[in-house]
């Protein structure tokens, strides 16, 4: 119990940031057109991406004896770049097809 | 609270760069959500996350061991490989994939999040194994969570991509009831440091976290697929927050939770659009055995073809003609094709709508991209209710590779599995013309009525040839 008391109290800003953020999360997504639906999971994918932090992180302090840890380290940099550049690109590639049929509509 | 003050003391440029993440993801999340901004975003949340990026790499600073001054981040010749390989395969496969394998590719981008979560963890924990509980905890949440994103976004992948069949094991939610159990005392016994210096407990953990991914998603019809990918990705936006906590970093804190929370909307309105409950979509399989059972219980009814030629004339004639598209347009690639036909007829003085159902494909909002690739005006794209209101002027109904959304089980009989589900009305219109490439049932495995309904008319072929052939008729009536 003590332990949690300590743990509320040390990470109180932190705490507050996610529940304000989950209501943010919940008010910018409710009114989304269905036609939107799949670019915007994609959009969501790529912000997730921002986990490659972490990644880097890790990476960027791990000994340079630590073997073991610089190799998932790299792999974790591989691959959340993966979520995040990927992820970017395939909702770019989706929207630019709204845009292009958008144009002689609104002329 | 203290952290924070620590990192703005060292770093207050670096807080500025996360701070200026975190609004951009926001801006984007909020810009994504309408039309004309959608792309612009986009490119805002991907700026945002450049600069917390090499943020990170050049300004982060952590203490080593002990209480020493804190130093930058080094291995840059790794980060940087990792980045750039990262990237090329990011681009290249991003680039390369085919608009119909769009769910795929983001079902695998998402486990790559997850997968990167659990290495974090891992690294983590094998640095510290004896770190306060508080801390353990919250390196075995961002474990669990990150790998069951990875390994349910590995299956979801080979589901949609046909590589992996829908298999109910007996008995498999028992199984996995099971296997959650194991997980939380694996998970009690870790954090409490019950047994020190048993880091295999740990591996076994991680095994069993992934042995639950792969059975969670495993028995999930694929018509509930898309579900399942916008569950697993909420996931992943809950594992990167847990790194979040981890590093007291901000940015990945407000990045993560809001594609948590945004991600569970979504997936709410997903399970609204088909009028299922998502306990109903994770628990019962859809394409399941009682589902076949039921549909071959029903006596199949003689079904009539249309020529090729009487449905071009049917169409040419009509006042307005209702495009309904499923997945069997994505798989023949028949956008373009169907653009045309559209073209074709509106030359002809004949009125071209599409009738756009919320989860027809396998993604919702599936058609409309495929469309919007085809170049099809966005006006003509009719939302459910507007294409059910308009479905009584319409003369002829044109079902391209749709199937369980216009199956009208899901209105009058209870006992189907899809009973509930809001469908286009077809019947009300004059004629409906329905284009598949047999009398299979559709991606739920439900046998669909429409196709023996005096009003329906089938007519065989892959959609992009039959398309064709009907723009050739047309052309010459």
């Amino acid at each position: 119990m003590e332990q949690v008391t300590t743990f509320f109290n040390g990470n109180y800003h932190l705490i507050t940031i996610v529940i304000l953020s989950i209501f943010l999360g919940i008010e910018v997504i409710s009114r989304v057109p269905a036609v939107l639906h799949t670019p915007l999971m994609s959009g969501a994918n790529a912000i997730h991406g921002v986990v490659i932090i972490g990644a880097i992180i890790v990476m960027g302090s791990a000994h340079d004896g630590d073997y073991i840890s610089l190799v998932l380290g790299f792999l974790a940099v591989i691959l959340g770049t993966l979520n995040v550049v990927g992820g970017f690109v395939v909702t770019d590639r989706m929207l630019e097809m709204f845009g292009k049929k958008k144009k002689p509509s609104a002329k | 609270m203290e952290q924070f003050q620590e990192l703005l003391s060292t770093n207050p440029l670096l807080l500025l760069a996360y701070l200026f993440g975190s609004v951009t993801f926001i801006l984007g999340l909020k810009m994504l959500s309408h039309p004309e901004t959608a792309r612009k975003g986009n490119l805002i949340a991907a700026a945002g996350m450049i600069v917390a990026i090499f943020g990170t790499i050049f300004l982060y600073q952590h203490k080593s061991e002990g209480e020493g001054v804190p130093v930058g981040l080094h291995n840059y010749m790794w980060i940087f490989a990792g980045l750039i390989i990262g990237t090329v395969i990011g681009t290249m496969a991003a680039k390369k994939v085919q608009m119909t394998a769009m769910p795929e590719m983001v079902s695998m981008f998402n486990g790559m999040g997850g997968a990167c979560a659990m290495l974090i963890s891992l690294i983590e924990y094998r640095n510290d194994p004896l770190a306060p509980a508080g801390k353990l905890l919250i390196i075995v949440l961002g474990m669990i969570i990150g790998t069951v994103s990875f390994a349910g976004s590995v299956i979801a992948w080979g589901k949609l991509a046909g590589k992996i069949k829908d298999r109910t094991i007996p008995g498999g939610q028992i199984i996995n009831f099971l296997i959650f159990v194991g997980i939380i005392s694996l998970a009690v016994l870790v954090i409490g440091n019950f047994m020190p210096g048993t880091p295999a407990l740990f591996y076994a953990f991680l095994a069993l976290a992934a042995l639950y991914g792969v059975l969670f998603v495993m028995p999930i019809g694929g018509a509930d697929m898309p579900v399942v990918i916008s569950l697993l990705n909420s996931f992943t936006g809950v594992a990167a927050a847990f790194g979040g906590f981890l590093y007291n970093n901000p940015v990945m804190l407000t990045g993560g939770i809001l594609v948590g929370s945004a991600g569970t909307i979504l997936t709410m309105l997903m399970c609204k659009a088909m009028n299922r409950s998502l306990k109903n979509v994770l628990i019962g399989s859809f394409g399941g055995a009682k589902a076949g059972a039921s549909g071959e219980a029903k006596a199949q009814g003689a079904y009539k073809e249309i020529s090729m030629n009487d449905s071009a004339v049917l169409m040419a004639y009509a006042t307005r003609v209702m495009i309904i598209p499923g997945y069997g347009l994505a798989v023949a690639q028949a956008q373009h094709t169907c653009h045309e036909l559209e073209k074709v007829l509106e030359e002809k003085g004949v009125e071209v709508v599409y009738g756009i159902h919320p989860v027809a494909g396998r993604m919702p909002g599936h058609m409309n991209v495929l469309l919007a690739e085809a170049d099809v005006p966005y006006e003509k794209l009719l939302e459910m209710e507007d294409a059910n209101d308009q479905m009584g002027g319409t003369n002829v109904v044109l079902i391209l590779g749709a199937n369980d959304v216009v199956n009208p089980a899901a209105k009058d009989d209870p006992s189907s599995p899809i009973y509930g589900m809001p469908i286009l009305e077809v019947e009300k219109a004059e004629h409906v013309i329905v284009n598949k490439r047999s009398m299979k049932p559709g991606y739920a495995g439900i046998e669909n009525e429409l196709f023996f309904r005096p009003k329906t008319s089938m007519l065989f072929g892959d959609a992009k040839k039959v398309l064709q052939a009907l723009i050739t008729e047309l052309k010459q009536i």
